[in-house]
């Protein structure tokens, strides 16, 4: 295990090279550097920029660049950005990420609470009305887009009814502590529900047919046959084997957790990382975009791999050779 | 109330077995499948209507008339006029053209992609396996949405064959990984060492042997796959970052309503663009559904 562990490690950092190339062939595609707009500008001498270019290293060699390009990315340094001048893409990414975390952690907590208890239900009493109501809702869950399924709720729960704020993160900044956190909660429900519908529904059907390959199984007739009761059954058997693909599921489902981000917060102008950049997408921020990209990707990259690790402790049965 | 796993397929008797040929029974099987039916029933009601688009209404989707912004519904514009004074009905019709025709195409462009790397990989294994597939993984590792707005960022000006391209080059990984399996779970069964004893050419087999053979999964994925495609234009299109305006598309129509005053005042505008989508990504779920349990009568019970 600790071999696959190692091995799986290994794997990971070419990974996370490649990545890196991509992202910045993606940069160094995009049209313009930073000096593209001041070009235009008559009373400046040309050879200045290629002067201050040249101090720069933009007129180095590719691969000069990429390196010098990876080691600051590396060490946190992420550039400058465009559109707003002067400030640190590190600062403006590390204002919002916060807001995403909490978004997305808010999310999944949503999304488990709900599907995995149903997804059980399901499984032990199938072709009950609650199954076919889950069904019934798990086709939805994956037919409705998210923003329309957050206008939807905006028009609802916030227009209509009033119960949670369209949009932000916080109604009153003078609140601290406790206040300050259900503040927060409340203008969060929108979001985490419309966040969390897709996994939900996923999650949900995953669950169902686990747990109903389980009860399938030969240790669990055995367990039964010896007299353990159901809720034992359920617990220390049932349950314990039918989450080990959910893991793994986690892992898959963080990229798509991530794009929905981008478009829910889009829909409720919550300050995030999707609106920041979708923002930097509309202004042509590069640095931002390029920064934003590569981070998501690492996030993955990383996710799949606690995601291996977690299924190889976890589940003793696997060999890997 | 949807029944979970849809049908539960009674067996044909056997002497029924033997007079029908495999197609048949397939036909027979999918059309006892009723949400299936009444997925196509629905497609093609909107494929009607996209086709028959001026029949339907007499207003140009993409010409808006400066006097009526914003109107409430009115015999005239059964749902109101959009921003730009353009009638949202005509855009709602003229929309199902752009959204089932993007989703389809984007749908056979990753197609061929996912097929040609998956067979190329499935088939060859060894070093081009391993190419092809870590090139997926990689492309795994970064959010396809991500990806996509990224190479939009970077092409100036999008056309709807940019975009098709865009999210086809996006997406392809997870098609490319159901293609290999499949060749994979065949490469060692016999006919096809028995092709291969008779000299058959590496293509006649993959186009003679592998695909016939893996076309169930296929089908399948590249069914679920337009639904994908459908629900992706539209979000891109949401976010301003898909086909532009004044081209009609749903995912175009409903991004009117990131505007406050639209979202409250007007649902008409919005909500119908929204219930089409749900509707026509339903139809398409359900559609290859039913065709998973035609192909494969024993992935039913999952």
């Amino acid at each position: 295990m600790h071999k696959y562990i190692i091995r799986r490690i290994l794997v990971f950092i070419p990974m996370l090279i490649m990545l890196s190339i991509i992202v910045f062939a993606l940069a160094t595609a995009a049209p313009g550097d930073p000096f593209t707009g001041k070009i235009l500008d008559p009373t400046v001498d040309p050879e200045v920029f290629n002067e201050q270019r040249e101090a720069l290293g933009l007129n180095d060699p590719i691969p000069v660049q990429y390196l010098r390009w990876a080691t600051a990315m590396a060490k946190g340094d992420f550039g400058e950005s465009m559109y707003y001048k002067g400030r640190d893409v590190a600062s403006l990414i590390s204002e919002r990420i916060v807001n995403t975390v909490y978004l997305g952690v808010f999310a999944l907590v949503l999304t488990l609470i709900v599907a995995i208890p149903i997804g059980i239900y399901s499984a032990k009493n199938p072709y009950s009305p609650l199954d076919y109501g889950a069904t019934t809702f798990g086709f939805f869950g994956l037919a409705v887009p998210n923003f329309f399924f957050g206008l939807i709720a905006i028009y609802v729960f916030a227009i209509k009814l009033g119960w949670f704020p369209a949009q932000g993160t916080i109604s009153n900044i003078h609140v601290t502590g406790f206040a300050e956190f259900l503040d927060r909660i409340h203008h969060m429900v929108l979001p985490g529900i419309t966040l969390g519908l897709a996994g939900t529904a996923t999650y949900m059907r995953y669950m169902r047919s686990e747990v109903l390959d389980v009860l399938g199984s030969d240790y669990i007739r055995t367990a039964k046959a010896k007299g353990m009761s159901d809720r034992s059954v359920m617990y220390k058997h049932t349950l314990r084997n039918a989450m080990i693909p959910i893991i793994t599921l986690m892992g898959f489902e963080f990229g798509a957790l991530l794009s929905g981000a981008i478009i829910t917060e889009q829909v409720f102008s919550y300050p995030g990382l999707g609106t920041l950049f979708i923002n930097s997408i509309t202004n042509r921020d590069y640095p931002v975009i390029m920064s934003i990209t590569l981070l998501l990707g690492v996030a993955i990259l990383i996710g799949n791999l606690l995601a291996d690790i977690f299924y190889s402790i976890v589940d003793p049965r696997i060999r890997y050779d | 109330m949807l029944k979970p796993n849809i049908t539960k397929n009674t067996e044909v008797s056997s002497n029924q077995k033997h007079n029908q040929s495999p197609f048949k029974l397939a036909r027979k099987r999918f059309l006892r499948n009723k949400l299936a039916i009444a997925g196509i029933a629905v497609l093609i009601l909107f494929i009607l209507a996209a086709l028959f688009a001026p029949l339907l209404t007499q207003h140009d989707p993409t010409k808006g008339d400066l006097m009526l912004i914003e109107k409430p519904p009115s015999s005239e514009h059964l749902l109101g006029t959009d921003s730009s004074g353009r009638d949202n009905f005509a855009r709602l019709i003229y929309g199902a053209r752009i959204s089932l025709t993007v989703g389809f195409s984007a749908m056979l462009f990753t197609l061929l992609i996912g097929v040609i790397t998956g067979a190329l990989a499935g088939y060859y294994g060894g070093k081009v396996d391993n190419l092809i597939m870590r090139a997926a993984d990689l492309m795994l590792a970064l959010p396809f949405l991500v990806l996509a707005l990224t190479i939009i960022a970077i092409l100036e000006k999008v056309t709807v064959g940019i975009f098709v391209a865009v999210i086809a080059i996006t997406s392809w990984p997870t098609l490319t990984r159901i293609v290999r399996g499949a060749f994979l779970s065949l490469r060692e069964q016999e006919f096809i060492l028995g092709a291969r004893a008779i000299g058959a050419t590496d293509i006649r087999i993959i186009f003679k042997h592998f695909i016939p053979n893996a076309i169930g999964p296929i089908i399948v994925n590249a069914t679920l796959l337009m639904a994908t495609m459908i629900i992706v234009e539209s979000a891109l299109s949401f976010i301003g970052m898909g086909i532009p305006q004044p081209t009609p598309t749903w995912g175009n129509m409903i991004s009117e309503a990131q505007n406050i005053r639209i979202l409250r005042d007007h649902p008409e505008a919005w909500v119908p663009p929204g219930l089409a989508i749900l509707l026509t990504v339903l139809a398409i779920n359900f559609i290859g559904d039913g065709l998973r349990d035609t192909f494969d009568p024993k992935s039913n019970r999952r």
